[in-house]
């Protein structure tokens, strides 16, 4: 029988519909001692920057009711160190590798991407959402009209698709996406952290050093749906769903509301296997519903 | 999953928890554990206490939610065990010194054991600090050449070192940074740290910090247990 999960996100096919967010899943290295990350749909990397970047001080991690806040503040090892060294095992890879990119400046996002056209990257998840550096990051994904103009601009530059990752930081998601796709994106993922904060009242001071940080985990999956339904309903390219998956039954509402793909985030932490539980129950789900595709359930609920 | 075998009070807030496990441990190494099914959402990392023919300890102090769920399980429920994760502390044939404070003597014991497992007649000194009540001394001076205890002052005042001799640490932060200013500059000292911990495999970078040299660490994956060369400077 054919593979029921498989399905083709902007064009490129991927053999599930399950990838693994970008910032939870390093490069893939550390949690290919766990299991063949070739049964993975894509996975997306941490995020990128031109510059290497140590990331942020003080304390990065705050759990929270079923949620965790985060202040990583984008550790990663550059463009160059990506390209040179980590891509050339990430390549061999049969799973789709999605490189997350970010930038401070409009130049610093470009001449990343121009950097990325040196290697055959899939898909490229452009990160205009990232709450947890000072300049730059989500500043891009709060107005549509921003949004456009770095998506138009990292279009021109990039010879690979790109997909543009949103924030949930804003009054009115579907404007912001709309402006994606008209600048050319060639597909969505949604939704990045929830910007957040944490008081440690014994101490009487704020958690993180920069104050505010990200929140995630299954406490944002209800609010990660209702946008991924309000954006599938208002756009034709086509979304990942991420924010809060923790089960198959999660990833499939999702792909009801409309998503092509879903990202498993936090998750990861908790159980490195449940991506691929993910899988399996997708396709028990198939069967016992007698789906001979994925795609026929996707968009059911829009 | 794994079976607990036992889990014991031993002190106020101070528990001793046996799992039946088989599998290669290093001492200084931690596992991600877990008794409880969605809340609270993280695992938490707990270093091994001992381990040997197919049981594993761990010596756990109930702070908070995750270990008062840990110290309310019984003996006979399961279990969830992630590791082990991370780099221990590396075993050579020298004379030791384990200095340890606190709950951060749970990794030292281990450690102790192997190295005298291994070395017999080499000569381990080990020196515990509490704050206030003392724990597992008896089982440090079943094994160690010898043994001193303080409680309620600074550990660090009473540690003397010879030449040659490695020294292993695990407490609080700020003992563990006193001990190593004070130690000369010629002997190894090894540290064993502590960060809040997400996916304990060194993909979140959630408990990465700068290290001496510039370049950041995971504690989970290049430590818990780092020379201090590379933490500081
Ligand atoms: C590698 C490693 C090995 C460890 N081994 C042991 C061990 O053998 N025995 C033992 O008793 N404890 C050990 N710990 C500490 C233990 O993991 C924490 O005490 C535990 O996670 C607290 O969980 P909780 O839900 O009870 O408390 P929480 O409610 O989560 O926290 C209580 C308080 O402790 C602080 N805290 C929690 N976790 C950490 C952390 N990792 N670092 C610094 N502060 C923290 C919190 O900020 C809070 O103030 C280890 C930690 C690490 C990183
Ligand atoms: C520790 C951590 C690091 C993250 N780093 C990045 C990043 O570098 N780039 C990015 O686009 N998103 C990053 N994210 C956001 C996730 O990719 C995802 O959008 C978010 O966590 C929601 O999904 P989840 O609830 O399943 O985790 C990070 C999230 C976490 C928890
Ligand atoms: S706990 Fe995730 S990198 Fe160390």
């Amino acid at each position: 029988m054919s593979n029921p999960l498989a399905t083709t996100f902007a064009g490129i096919p991927f053999k599930n519909p399950v990838t693994t967010a970008s910032g939870t899943f390093g490069f893939g290295d550390e949690y290919a001692n766990f299991y063949d990350l070739t049964e993975l749909g894509g996975l997306c990397t941490k995020g990128l920057t031109l510059e290497p970047r140590l990331g942020n001080k003080g304390q990065r991690l705050y759990e929270t009711p079923s949620g965790l806040i985060n202040s990583i503040g984008l550790e990663n090892p550059g463009i160059d160190h990506f390209v040179e060294r980590i891509w050339p095992h990430l390549k061999t890879l049969p799973s789709v590798t999605i490189a997350n990119v970010s930038g401070s400046d409009e130049n610093s996002y470009l001449e990343a991407l121009r950097r990325l056209n040196a290697i055959d990257v899939p898909l490229i998840e452009l990160n205009i959402s990232c709450p947890n550096v000072k300049a730059g990051g989500m500043a891009y994904g709060t107005s549509p009209d921003s949004a456009a103009n770095l998506t138009a601009k990292a279009v021109a530059v990039s010879r690979h698709p790109i997909m543009v990752k949103l924030t949930p930081n804003v009054s009115d998601i579907v404007s912001i996406a709309k402006a994606c796709e008209e600048a050319g994106a060639v597909g969505l993922s949604l939704i990045n952290t929830i910007q957040a904060m944490a008081v440690d009242v014994h101490q009487k001071k704020i958690v993180f050093d920069n104050i505010y940080a990200g929140l995630s985990g299954p406490a944002v999956f209800p609010i990660a749906l209702r946008m991924v339904h309000q954006v599938c309903k208002a756009v034709d390219i086509p979304v990942m769903g991420v924010g809060g998956i923790a089960t198959w039954e999660d990833a499939l509402a999702m792909m009801m509301v409309g998503a092509t793909c879903i990202q498993v985030g936090v998750m990861n932490f908790i159980d490195p296997y449940r991506p691929i539980k993910i899988i399996e129950g997708l396709k028990n789900y198939c069967e016992e519903e007698g789906l001979k595709s994925i795609e026929e359930i996707r968009g059911i609920l829009l | 999953m794994a079976i607990i075998l036992s889990n014991e009070y031993v002190a106020t807030d101070i528990y001793h928890m046996k799992v039946a496990y088989t599998g290669n441990v290093a001492p200084g190494q931690f596992f991600m554990v877990r008794t409880w099914l969605k809340e609270p959402l993280l695992s938490r990392p707990l270093s091994v206490f001992n381990y040997n023919e197919d049981v594993i300890e761990f010596l756990y102090q109930k702070v908070g939610e995750g270990t008062r769920l840990l110290k309310n399980a019984k003996a006979g429920e399961r279990i969830e065990l992630q590791g082990p994760y991370g780099q221990g502390f590396p075993i050579t044939r020298s004379n030791y010194v384990a200095v340890g404070g606190g709950i951060g003597i749970a990794p030292l014991y281990f450690a102790c054991k192997r190295i005298k497992d291994k070395y017999p007649r080499k000569h381990l000194t080990v020196y515990l600090g509490f704050s206030d009540q003392p724990y597992m001394v008896e089982a440090f001076e079943k094994i160690a050449d010898d043994v001193h205890v303080d409680v309620g002052g600074r550990i660090t005042d009473l540690v003397q070192v010879s030449k040659d001799d490695v020294v292993i640490t695990c407490g609080p932060e700020i003992m563990m940074a006193a001990l190593c200013r004070q130690i000369p500059e010629e002997n190894t000292v090894y540290v064993s740290l502590e960060e809040h911990m997400a996916c304990g495999v060194g993909a979140c970078l959630g408990c990465s910090r700068e290290g001496a040299q510039g370049k950041n660490v995971r504690i989970c994956k290049d430590g818990p247990v780092f020379n201090r060369e590379v933490i500081y400077r």
